[in-house]
């Protein structure tokens, strides 16, 4: 009988809590069979800003989060064959796996074997007329924006390989998240590249372990509604996965946070858009006959994946310089706070109106209406009512640096020359990326497996 | 039989989702009797209501009976997403409890029991680590 795989996650994004991993391993090193440990850190945006970084520095551009997530676990993991795979290599893979087999080696391991996966990026691999041919959902591309990253997301193949050739840990760039734990599955189980229910069971497992906590109690505490207790050491999950592709998923004994019916199914149809259609490399996951059973305490049991054929075109995202975004804050309280507010906004609009006028501004009144307000306005405009403390925002987007510093300006100006009371004035300028998407024929993209260290 | 008008969040709970300029929420109803009563009255004409001030070009429902729960996407409501939108929740992350804010009309019966909070959670946690 084939033994249980158990694949833990230490982190579901590039700005995670960098002290999960560390009870994920230690659970990972009590358990019998083969173990994995997976970080996800790589939004679309993320790769783009790491691409930049290299070319100012070609021996960065992984995560500049790498040692603060693996330090903490490199010698339990080693020490007890639990194999690393994460996407944290971001523009620089092999930059990345150089730093892990120098940490191995100051913690006595020096036979460390790092697999290194590489071709997902594409910038320069097509022209931007070919890149613009091939945008779905919108023709972003159409006029030539000077492409600053574009890479596809490969599948859980080379990840496979790695691992089946001896990897100690593998480092990716782009791949799909949920093949970040299909890959050692199908290295651990064998599955065939066409067994499709199995790769979308295994597709599952990295669909919910892929955001890390977002499966074990966070992003869903709701104090008096759903409790979820020890948010402040939130356990992060562990999949325990059968042959068949049933699987458990459950989080490390003593840990805070819950698993439950509601954690899981909230998960479950997280990004999702079609479910009975989640489109990936390497298979394409229906959800819809997907059940869960809570089998204990923090356990939940999950079956009824089934897959259909992989697309036959891989997605990719191209990312392009997406201006500045602007924003400048100012706070009013006490009596009238609301009235102070709304004429700062009035003040602010009006002589951005005249020394700008092309400039589209947002305003928002926080403690009254914000995030859940519009940027035409109308929300907020429906929605003032008094408040005693209110912080109102400002903000503006465009290619135009002067016209963006002209609104900083006009805000901090209200200090002296706006109503009574404007406190606490804050402002930030940040450069933006815009991104596209594209559909790339396979036989444009070869993945490519190579290794660092290894005793040979 | 008698109606009335109740908040959606006491009836579900909900996540949100974005991919671009795409939001996606998942509906989960509380409890499995409510599975029925929701697919009548939370339509994907009445979330397009809901989400009226944002203009979805398009709404769709994908109903999960195995799972009591609905997924909902609405095209074109995230002022261009993290990318390009003005505002602080350039995600959506926040409008799942936009959408749970507004009411259905559902039958008395449905909601005479009161649905506090699900099984509370004391116990369940083994200490802080």
């Amino acid at each position: 009988m084939q033994q249980t795989v158990f694949i833990g996650a230490g982190a579901g994004f590039a700005g995670d809590r960098t002290d999960a991993a560390g009870p994920v391993a230690e659970a990972l090193a009590r358990s019998d069979g083969p173990r994995f440990l997976i970080f996800e850190t790589l939004a679309e945006r993320t790769l783009a800003l790491a691409q930049v970084e290299r070319r100012r520095d070609p021996a960065r551009g992984y995560n500049p989060l790498l040692e603060a997530f693996v330090g903490p676990v490199l010698r339990t993991c080693l020490k007890n064959k639990i194999r690393i795979v994460s996407n944290f290599g971001a523009a620089n893979p092999r930059g990345a796996a150089m730093r892990i087999r120098e940490m191995a080696q100051a913690l006595g391991f020096p036979g460390i074997l790092v697999a290194v996966v590489e071709g997902d990026d594409l910038t320069g691999a097509l022209s931007p007329q070919e890149f613009a041919a091939r945008e779905t959902g919108g023709s972003l591309l159409a006029d030539g924006p000077a492409i600053v990253a574009a890479n596809v997301y490969l599948g859980a193949a080379p990840i496979a390989e790695g691992l089946s050739r001896g990897a100690d840990v593998v480092v990716t760039g782009r791949v799909a998240d949920p093949s970040l734990a299909l890959g050692p599955l199908i290295h651990a189980f064998g599955w065939a590249a066409d067994d499709w229910d199995r790769l979308a069971a295994g597709t599952l497992v990295g669909h919910l372990l892929e955001c890390g906590a977002q499966v074990t109690g966070g992003y869903f505490a709701d104090p008096g509604v759903k409790e979820v207790l020890g948010m402040d050491a939130i356990g992060y999950p562990i999949a325990e996965v059968e042959e068949d592709g049933s699987f458990v998923i459950t989080k490390p004994d003593g840990t805070g946070g819950l698993v439950d019916r509601r954690t899981v199914t909230e998960q479950v149809l997280y990004e999702i858009h079609d479910p009975a259609a989640y489109l990936t490399p390497d298979v394409v996951l229906d959800l819809t006959e997907v059940e869960l059973r809570e089998v204990g305490r923090d356990r939940v049991g999950l079956r009824g994946a089934r897959g259909k054929p992989a697309p036959e075109t891989l997605k990719a995202t191209v990312c392009f310089d997406g201006g500045l975004l602007g924003e400048a804050e100012i706070s009013y309280a006490g009596p009238n706070a609301t009235a102070r507010a709304r004429l700062a906004i009035e003040t602010v609009r009006a002589r951005v109106a005249r020394r700008a006028p092309g400039l589209a501004l947002r305003a928002d009144a926080v403690g009254v209406v914000s995030i859940l307000g519009d940027s035409a306005g109308s929300a907020l405009e429906a929605g003032w009512r008094d408040a005693p403390d209110v912080r109102v925002r400002f903000a503006a987007a465009g290619h135009d640096a002067q016209e963006i510093d002209l609104l900083m300006g006009e805000v901090e100006a209200l200090y002296c020359a706006g109503p009574a009371g404007g406190a606490g004035v804050r402002r930030r300028i940040t450069p933006r990326l815009a991104s596209a998407s594209c559909l790339i024929e396979r036989n444009r993209v070869t993945p490519a497996v190579s290794f660092v260290g290894g005793r040979a | 039989m008698s109606a009335v008008e109740v908040p959606l969040y006491r009836l579900a709970h909900a996540r949100a989702g974005d991919k671009g300029n795409r939001l996606n929420l998942a509906v989960v109803c509380r409890e499995e009797r409510f599975f029925p009563v929701l697919a009548d009255v939370l339509t994907a004409e009445r979330v397009g209501e809901i989400f009226a001030g944002r203009r979805p070009s398009l709404v769709v429902r994908y109903d999960l009976p195995k799972l009591h729960a609905f997924n909902f996407v609405l095209d074109d409501v995230l002022e261009g997403g993290v990318n390009a939108s003005l505002g602080l929740d350039g995600h959506g992350k926040s409008l799942s409890f936009l959408l749970l804010a507004a009411t259905v009309r559902v039958p008395a019966a449905l909601v005479e029991r009161e649905t506090a909070p699900l099984r509370p959670a004391a116990g369940r946690h083994r200490g802080t680590p």
